[in-house]
């Protein structure tokens, strides 16, 4: 087991390695000098002031040797200082990295709360309405564009009804842990993020659990006498379950890209939203420790999966 | 009557019945025009389609405006039927919202569309290669792949817009060069069992080269199962494209997109809350009929998954 993780540890290595230099050229590549768009409207800059900062940046050398430079600042977790900030740009982004994870948990608890529910249900009511519904959930929530869906409830239940407040982790000026606070607010985003998922976790779910029920070993359980609600949940929603595990090394992936979409439509002052206004203010070192972030994220998030699967489906060899 | 009493008799006698001669693309063809919700997706898509390309007609002919024509006197107009160019209300700058709504489609449906095509066309080359030679070329696609899978692709698409700020002709390439990694890996997948095939070892018998094995005979096999992956890529592409567009970094205004069209909405929503709905519901209703679309064709090409999924 321990060789399957110390494995897969080291398979994530290249993989990172090759993140940094997609995202070191394309920042480096752009056009647009960050220097100039810094220094832009600012009085007594001289081009030797300029050339000086750039400098001062390691922004006048070779690009191969730049990165070499980042790199090794990076492994260390000096990512360099904001150019917006001026503080360390890797401390800047775990500042609002709990309020994306504490965003991507609940939203992930959501869809499994939710989600697998849905799926079993209509698996076991095949062809009622049930099912009807949950299937055309599962193709409606997938194809609804999470922004709209987040304006169009802040519309509706914020500026018509009152019920939430639509920005924002926490009222300003409330404790920081007034926890109703908190949870009023972060449920319209939580759902909105959840959505997809719920829609992909009840589909998926759904056509496990009917693989499962036309399995052999349930007709034993059932031919045992067994009942009805042991042998769904006991024998077959256990069986179901392991491909979920799979799907969830995914989903995270979903959650961690859209929650910069749905921080920006609801202001929650998450890792996304931070990187896409660094991003539009050409803040390199904060862009490249943000995707690094971001990217980590995902990344650690397959490995645990694929452990996570080692442990459940014990068919898997343990290489 | 004849032809089924026949049928009973050879059955009753064990006789071997023969089958209409149905391909694959006549038997998929005969299903999907028995689905009604396909044929309905399609029809609407087609619709979208027609009436975003008609466009400038449209406008010129039953609005009797532009896409860019203002009146300050009439902003923030509700829904109306009379003038016409008010049928979905009006903008901040008193611009006619139906006629923007299907500009808009034919700036996100293009987007849509070709980088679709990028993406498949690439998609399938690599999968093919990796999957034929494996080894080597295998081992780099996929550790690409991989490394690609691993960065967010919202992030991506945003730092790279945010960077070169590129007009629609380029968003739309960009767009093809970073979603191609699924068909890959499906092709990729397919070709790896296909190549031990006794087709392929008869056809490198007689001398077929690996350009002619994979497009002559491995390719035809992976075909349908591709149409069902790119159409609910066309729509994927065109959720992404609406997010970035709406973040105010993928098409640009004063070109009209789905997505630009809510950014503006958005902040203006206490004043017009209808401005909000329209762009968005296009976004919906034509993403979601290319995902039923891709449902019905799987169905209709791989009868065995009907209802599976």
């Amino acid at each position: 087991m321990w060789t399957f993780v110390v494995r897969r540890l080291l398979y994530a290595i290249p993989t990172l390695l090759g993140i940094s230099i997609i995202v070191f050229l394309i920042t480096r590549l752009a056009p647009g000098d960050p220097i100039r768009l810094y220094t832009f409207g600012a009085l007594n800059v001289t081009e030797e002031d300029i050339q000086g900062l750039r400098a001062y940046y390691g922004l006048d050398k070779p690009l191969a040797i730049q990165y070499v430079t980042w790199l090794t600042q990076a492994i260390r977790g000096d990512f360099g200082m904001s150019l917006i900030y001026h503080q360390p740009a890797l401390g800047l982004l775990f500042e609002r990295l709990g309020a994306t994870l504490q965003l991507a948990f609940v939203a992930l608890f959501l869809q499994l709360a939710i989600g697998i529910p849905l799926g079993v249900m209509a698996a076991l009511r095949r062809g009622t309405w049930v099912d009807n519904v949950v299937r055309v959930f599962g193709v409606i929530g997938h194809a609804v564009p999470q922004f709209w869906l987040g304006l169009m409830a802040i519309i509706l239940v914020s500026v018509t009804l009152h019920l939430l407040p639509s920005q924002g982790l926490l009222t300003v000026g409330k404790d920081v842990w007034d926890i109703p606070d908190r949870i009023r607010h972060i449920i319209m985003p939580a759902f909105v993020l959840a959505l997809a998922g719920i829609a992909n976790y009840s589909r998926y779910l759904r056509t496990e659990t009917l693989d499962v029920i036309a399995q052999d070993y349930v007709r034993t359980a059932h031919a045992k006498g067994l009942r009805e609600r042991t042998v769904i949940y006991v024998h077959a929603l256990r069986n179901a379950l392991i491909p979920m595990v799979t799907a969830l090394g995914g989903l995270l992936a979903v959650l961690v890209s859209g929650a910069l979409v749905v921080e920006q439509v609801f202001t929650w002052p998450g890792v996304g939203q931070f990187t896409y206004a660094a991003a539009r203010a050409k803040d390199y070192p904060v862009i490249m420790a943000g995707v690094m972030v971001a990217s980590t994220l995902l990344v650690l998030s397959y490995l645990l999966r694929d452990i996570a699967y080692a442990i459940v489906d014990p068919r898997i060899k343990v290489k | 009557m004849a032809v089924g009493a026949q049928t009973a008799a050879r059955v009753a006698l064990g006789v071997p019945q023969p089958r209409p001669s149905a391909g694959l693309w006549s038997n998929a063809w005969y299903s999907l025009r028995r689905d009604r919700l396909t044929m309905v997706s399609c029809a609407v898509v087609l619709l979208i389609i027609v009436l975003s390309a008609g466009a400038s007609l449209l406008a010129e002919y039953v609005f009797k405006t532009t896409f860019e024509k203002q009146d300050l006197l009439h902003t923030y107009g509700p829904p109306m039927l009379d003038p016409p160019a008010y049928l979905l209300g009006s903008d901040e700058v008193g611009r006619s919202q139906v006629v923007r709504l299907f500009y808009g489609g034919q700036v996100s449906l293009f987007v849509g569309f070709v980088a679709a095509l990028i993406q498949l066309t690439i998609g399938v080359l690599l999968g093919l290669v990796a999957g034929y030679f494996r080894g080597r070329i295998d081992d780099l696609i996929t550790w690409f792949i991989t490394t690609l899978n691993s960065i967010p692709t919202i992030f991506l698409l945003i730092i790279i817009s945010a960077l070169f700020t590129p007009g629609a002709l380029t968003l739309t390439l960009i767009i093809g060069l970073l979603f191609w990694t699924g068909i890959t890996n499906f092709v990729r997948g397919q070709t790896f069992a296909l190549r031990e095939r006794e087709f392929v070892t008869a056809a490198r018998t007689v001398g077929a080269g690996p350009a002619r094995i994979m497009l002559k005979h491995i390719l035809p096999n992976v075909l349908p199962l591709i149409f069902v992956l790119t159409a609910i890529d066309v729509g994927t592409i065109i959720l992404a494209e609406s997010a970035l567009s709406y973040l105010g970094l993928g098409i640009v205004p004063p070109t009209p997109s789905w997505g630009n069209m809510l950014t503006n909405a958005a902040s203006y929503f206490n004043r017009a809350p209808w401005l909000v709905v329209s762009p968005g519901a296009m976004i919906f209703l034509t993403v979601l009929c290319l995902y039923l679309i891709g449902d019905g064709l799987r169905d209709a090409l791989d009868p065995r998954l009907k209802g599976a999924s």
